[in-house]
């Protein structure tokens, strides 16, 4: 059993240059390849005219007006009002990954703990927070915070809580299966030479697993970076918030502005995807585990097919 | 407590909606998903690219923003309508979104499905003769999607969870109708968490043991 799409296959269809050809479709002759290029010119043709439509559609509301898009080629709007948002996003994130991962290794590690006591509290809180939409535990920090415990709670925390509550759960089945993934030989014999249990974890099991689980964590902060966006329902001045609230309200541009954000997100998104990708690729090369890189939960894992660390959410 | 059974109706009201919003928004990421996967392993490169172009790109946006993009500038600013009723209107911006963002998971689901079918399949398929739509169609999608269900099933509860960002544009799902119940039973914060937070279990947890029995009876024996 072998990738249907990804097998690069040589084949002897042109003048001995090895062609990538997908085995889903022989290799075009020469109708095949006219029709493929009628196809193309087609597609393109459709494209085309989907595009010039977008563009009448946006014209007729004057949002291809040179004033809706200017604001983006000048530094004060950038300084002033677009990164102020992306500091707060990056902030947020980054204090939410800070108390998430160490909370995450507490309660993956809690639930492979021997104890029940320990076990299946640690089990609850995984599943109960990994079941919770995120942005109704946003809700109940905020109004919880207040109505409880008479504090009163800014976007910024109710954002790190939820996002440290849902992430922790999450990265914890990350740390579980990370753990779970080394070779039962490695603690038994640990164990037979005379380690106790904590020093079988912290001196054989982590260090193997941490290898193993870098790409699924880092898959999950791409997650956890888009996550910061649902703070713009609370009114946390994020990046979203700078695009679709302070930008359309000073230049009145809503689709220029929320496109332009859209692309900061992706382009940030890629990069630490990238980094996720080259972590799996060292670590899959890397002679200091012996388990293989682990999926992040709920990823697009089937037989047979090559893994990749994209997470769903 | 209290509060809890008097909102008793409004509260299956919101859930009605979240549970609408997500088997429109599975179905119509279903149909965009697959088409998009076809796409994506289709012999014509600009087809190729186009699929590429669009799973990177929604799968690195923020959902709050796609749903942002549909609400205010497909509604508001473009004036796109699909009724005349406002409320009907942002339900059905929202889905676009919702569906928007999820077919690029289907799509990658799918793809990764699409690996699993032996490489002889489709082979025998090109040697009877089968065109490129005809061998997706009748021999390798079949069995892609049956090799797919459990990832598709963790696609659907994500989705099922995604739908409470269509309080972004106002929709009157669970996690909106839970803020504006918190708002006017400030004494019955707690109770009325855990009332939702159940009611997210009771939609979660069987979506996911159905799945993973659907995934067992009909996994492809080989």
């Amino acid at each position: 059993m072998s990738a249907l799409t990804t097998e690069p296959r040589r084949t002897r269809g042109g003048a001995g240059t090895p062609d990538r050809v997908n085995v889903l479709y022989d290799a075009p002759g020469p109708r095949a390849r006219r029709r493929n290029a009628v196809f193309t010119v087609l597609v393109i043709v459709a494209a085309l005219v989907a595009g010039y439509t977008m563009v009448v559609k946006l014209n007729d509301k004057h949002q291809l007006d040179p004033a809706l898009w200017t604001p983006f080629l000048r530094g004060d709007v950038w300084v002033n009002l677009i990164l102020p948002g992306l500091l707060n996003t990056l902030s947020a994130a980054a204090v939410a990954a800070l108390i998430a991962v160490p909370f995450g290794f507490v309660l993956g590690i809690g639930r492979l703990a021997d104890h029940p006591w320990i076990r299946v509290p640690a089990g609850v809180v995984v599943e109960f927070f990994r079941a919770i939409p995120l942005l109704v535990m946003i809700f109940a920090v905020m109004y919880g915070g207040s109505a409880v415990f008479g504090l009163t709670v800014t976007p910024f925390t109710a954002v790190v809580i939820g996002l440290v509550l849902y992430n922790g759960s999450v990265l914890a089945e990350i740390v579980r299966a990370g753990i779970q993934s080394i070779p039962r030989g490695q603690s038994e014999a640990a164990l037979a030479v005379g380690l106790r249990k904590g020093q079988v974890m912290r001196m054989i099991l982590l260090p193997q697993a941490v290898t193993a689980m870098m790409p699924a964590i880092v898959a999950q902060l791409v997650v956890l970076l888009k996550d910061t966006a649902l703070g713009f329902i609370v009114s946390f001045e994020d990046l979203l918030n700078a695009g679709a609230r302070v930008l359309p309200s000073n230049f009145n541009n809503l689709i220029p502005s929320v496109i332009v954000i859209a692309i900061v997100y992706i382009i940030i998104n890629l990069i630490v995807g990238a980094f996720a990708t080259w972590l799996e690729r060292r670590s899959r090369r890397s002679r200091r585990t012996s388990a293989k890189p682990i999926e992040p939960p709920g990823a697009i894992v089937v037989p047979g097919s090559p893994t990749g660390v994209s997470a769903v959410d | 407590m209290q509060a809890l059974f008097d909102e008793f109706p409004v509260i299956v009201g919101a859930f009605w909606l979240t549970i609408r919003l997500t088997l429109a928004g599975g179905a119509l990421a279903l149909v965009l998903g697959t088409v998009l996967a076809g796409m994506r392993v289709s012999p014509l490169p600009v087809l190729r690219g186009i699929g590429t172009a669009y799973v990177n790109i929604l799968r690195n946006t923020p959902l709050t923003l796609v749903i942002v993009f549909c609400g205010l500038g497909l509604g508001l600013v473009l004036d796109v309508s699909f009724s005349t009723s406002l409320s009907t209107n942002y339900l059905w911006l929202s889905i676009i979104g919702l569906s928007a963002y999820t077919a690029a998971f289907v799509c990658e689901a799918i793809r990764a499905g699409i690996n699993t079918v032996p490489l002889g399949q489709a082979e025998a398929a090109r040697a009877i003769g089968l065109t490129f739509f005809q061998n997706l169609r009748l021999i390798v999608l079949p069995q892609a999607l049956r090799a797919v269900i459990a990832p598709l099933g963790s696609i659907l509860i994500a989705l099922t969870k995604n739908t409470t960002i269509a309080a972004a544009i106002g929709v009157g799902e669970a996690s909106l109708t839970m803020k504006t119940l918190f708002e006017s039973h400030g004494d019955a914060v707690v109770p009325i968490f855990f009332g939702f937070a159940m009611g997210f279990l009771i939609l979660t947890l069987p979506t996911g043991l159905l799945f993973t029995w659907l995934s067992r009876r009909l996994a492809v024996v080989r």
